[in-house]
């Protein structure tokens, strides 16, 4: 499979990364060197293999859910949670508005 | 007085310890090398001697009210700038987090500071670790110590852990974290003559450490020898209750139970791993390394990891994968770079934003995932990927029933001059060749240094061991130290 400069701009959008039309053309044949090459792993019998879920065999485990277990990263911590957001407004992340 | 830098981590802890000297004059020591260095390495994006200072007063006043001490205290180190690190900026080499200050502490970072160590800085890396040489950095190259005889090119420290293998082997750190992907930290410790260890995927824990491919990233220690990474990743590992795959393993005494003596030791030689047109040093290297492991009792057999060949591409699905999506947490909203052009909408913030704060290869490899991951490519891409990953592990499994330990060299060549692979990302992506499969089986694998090419540059040998079986990588990996004898230093140029 290849991809055409049209493909590139989809996935540039699905990827939220705004590009021009000459970062498409440079990253047309990039992709498609990449993509001809991974494409080698076609040729690989997998019939009846599993793909990997964990390299290592470990079970999921639950936490007690309390607020604030780990007072660093707990509740009640809004400012220092704020602290390094580009615009906080009145207490919340500020965005552009989304609702006209 | 002789220069305290000279020394290793073992060294200036059993110094301190010992009163030979004090914490507070090997941090001093230090520090004044890095402000040295700096300038010509570019190896750290900030440094931080008041911390240096700081831990190391700290050691100093434990020991003089006889208090038990750490067992890295008064070791200064360099810290991958991965790490989060609180009230330090954290910026994995990207523009998108330039300014962030994390407050909290990675957990592996926390463990090194309670074992008694001082931070010199945050060490520069290819940005968020996607790369081979450290050129990907928003915060520049980074500048290996080494040259070629006879010239003053500039070379490759390696990468993504270029800032921490540059550090360590101009001595300007006793010691420094790095992170391995797929071979992060092998094979810039094999550019730079030093020895770096990947534990078992799950040892130490990724809490507060920048995320690119959560299935492979692990920590390990870099630093100038095997004994040095031993003690350095038993203060690095242990059990994480915030890291989901954190392994509940107690952690074992490993350089207490470090020997060179491997008689019974069976050491794997896989062919695949012979590439066609495999460089003449690194060869006779690899060979060389086959002769030390036999001399230290061991024998060789030779082995097939049939897959070898898939491991590259499939990493190169994988982790792009896991990356498009990790990535997406850099928005503009709640941390780091905001690009808002005027009058543009939320989604409009999101794509200026993160065009503005990703470097090229970060980009492309999020673009990569991005389509690997979509709708109609998913099964063709990733989850054939997720199925030859298998397949890989399957052959390290078999092969570990008939041997111990596998040898191979850590990187196709010594480190190249900068800029000589950067236009061809596929080119540089066949640097990780011999480092990738044990990333993608999540098995413990370390670089140690085994001589220097025809032109006087640093070589690496690769030891790859059974998941959880760091002890054997490590004494394999000194066994190589001991007959190899390296003992080759950057000439002074900075």
């Amino acid at each position: 499979m290849s991809v055409a400069p049209a493909d590139v701009a989809k996935i540039a959008m699905l990827a939220r990364i705004k590009v021009t039309e000459a970062e498409i053309a440079a990253m047309v044949p990039e992709l498609n060197g990449i993509l001809a090459w991974v494409e080698q792993l076609g040729e690989v019998d997998v019939s009846g293999v599993e793909p990997m879920t964990a390299v290592i065999a470990n079970s999921l485990r639950l936490r007690a859910d309390v607020v604030g277990a780990d007072p660093l990263t707990g509740g009640n911590i809004r400012d220092k949670v704020l602290a390094n957001a580009p615009a906080p407004e009145h207490g919340f992340f500020g965005v552009p508005k989304v609702i006209e | 007085m002789r220069d305290l830098t000279d020394l290793g981590l073992a060294a200036i802890r059993d110094g301190v310890a010992g009163g030979d000297f004090t914490a507070t004059e090997v941090a001093g020591a230090f520090n004044a090398a890095v402000a040295e260095a700096n300038p010509a390495l570019n190896a750290f994006i900030v440094t931080t001697p008041d911390h240096a200072l700081a831990a190391a007063a700290r050691v100093d006043a434990a020991r003089a009210a006889g208090q038990p001490l750490g067992p890295l205290a008064g070791v200064p180190i360099g810290m991958k700038d991965l790490f989060a690190t609180q009230g330090v900026q954290t910026t994995a080499a990207s523009h998108i987090l330039e300014g962030f200050i994390p407050p909290y502490e990675s957990t592996v970072s926390q463990k090194l500071w309670d074992a008694g160590a001082g931070m010199l800085g945050k060490l520069n890396l290819d940005q968020f670790a996607m790369g081979s040489s450290n050129e990907t950095s928003a915060f520049g190259n980074v500048i290996s110590p080494w040259r070629a005889e006879g010239e003053t090119a500039m070379r490759a420290p390696g990468g993504s852990s270029g800032g921490s293998s540059a550090a360590v082997a101009a001595r300007i750190v006793a010691a420094a974290t790095g992170t391995d992907t797929g071979g992060s930290i092998r094979q810039p410790a094999a550019f730079t003559g030093i020895a770096g260890i990947k534990p078992t995927y799950g040892r130490c824990s990724r809490w507060g450490i920048v995320a690119f491919a959560s299935s492979l990233d692990q920590a390990g220690p870099m630093a100038r020898d095997v004994t040095d990474c031993a003690i350095m990743l038993e203060a690095m590992a242990g059990f994480d209750p915030k890291d989901s795959t954190s392994l509940d393993l107690p952690v074992p005494a490993w350089s207490a139970g470090l020997t060179d003596d491997l008689r019974g030791l069976k050491v794997g030689i896989p062919r695949e791993y012979r590439i066609d047109g495999l460089n003449a040093d690194v060869a006779k290297s690899w060979d060389d390394g086959i002769a030390w492991l036999k001399d230290a009792g061991a024998s060789v057999v030779d082995i097939s990891l049939p897959h070898t060949r898939y491991a590259l591409p499939t990493y190169y699905i994988i982790a792009p994968a896991e990356a498009s999506s990790n990535l997406a947490r850099y928005d503009g909203v709640r941390y780091g770079l905001r690009d808002l052009p005027d009058h543009a909408g939320l989604q409009d913030m999101y794509a200026a934003t993160r065009a503005a704060g990703f470097g090229a290869e970060v980009k492309r490899r999020i673009m990569i995932g991005t389509y690997v991951l979509s709708a109609g490519f998913y099964d063709a891409y990733y989850t054939q990927a997720q199925k030859v990953r298998t397949l890989i592990a399957r052959d390290f499994d078999a092969a570990f029933g008939e041997v111990d330990v596998i040898l191979t060299p850590t990187a196709p060549s010594a480190a190249f001059v900068l800029g000589q692979k950067s236009d061809d990302p596929l080119e540089m992506y066949l640097n990780d060749v011999f480092s990738v499969p044990a990333s993608l089986a999540g098995l413990p694998a370390m670089s140690v240094p085994a001589g220097l090419d025809r032109s006087g540059l640093p070589l690496g040998l690769h030891l790859i061991g059974r998941a959880f079986d760091e002890q054997g990588v490590l004494n394999a990996g000194l066994a190589i130290e001991r007959r190899a004898g390296f003992a080759a230093r950057p000439g002074r140029w900075w």
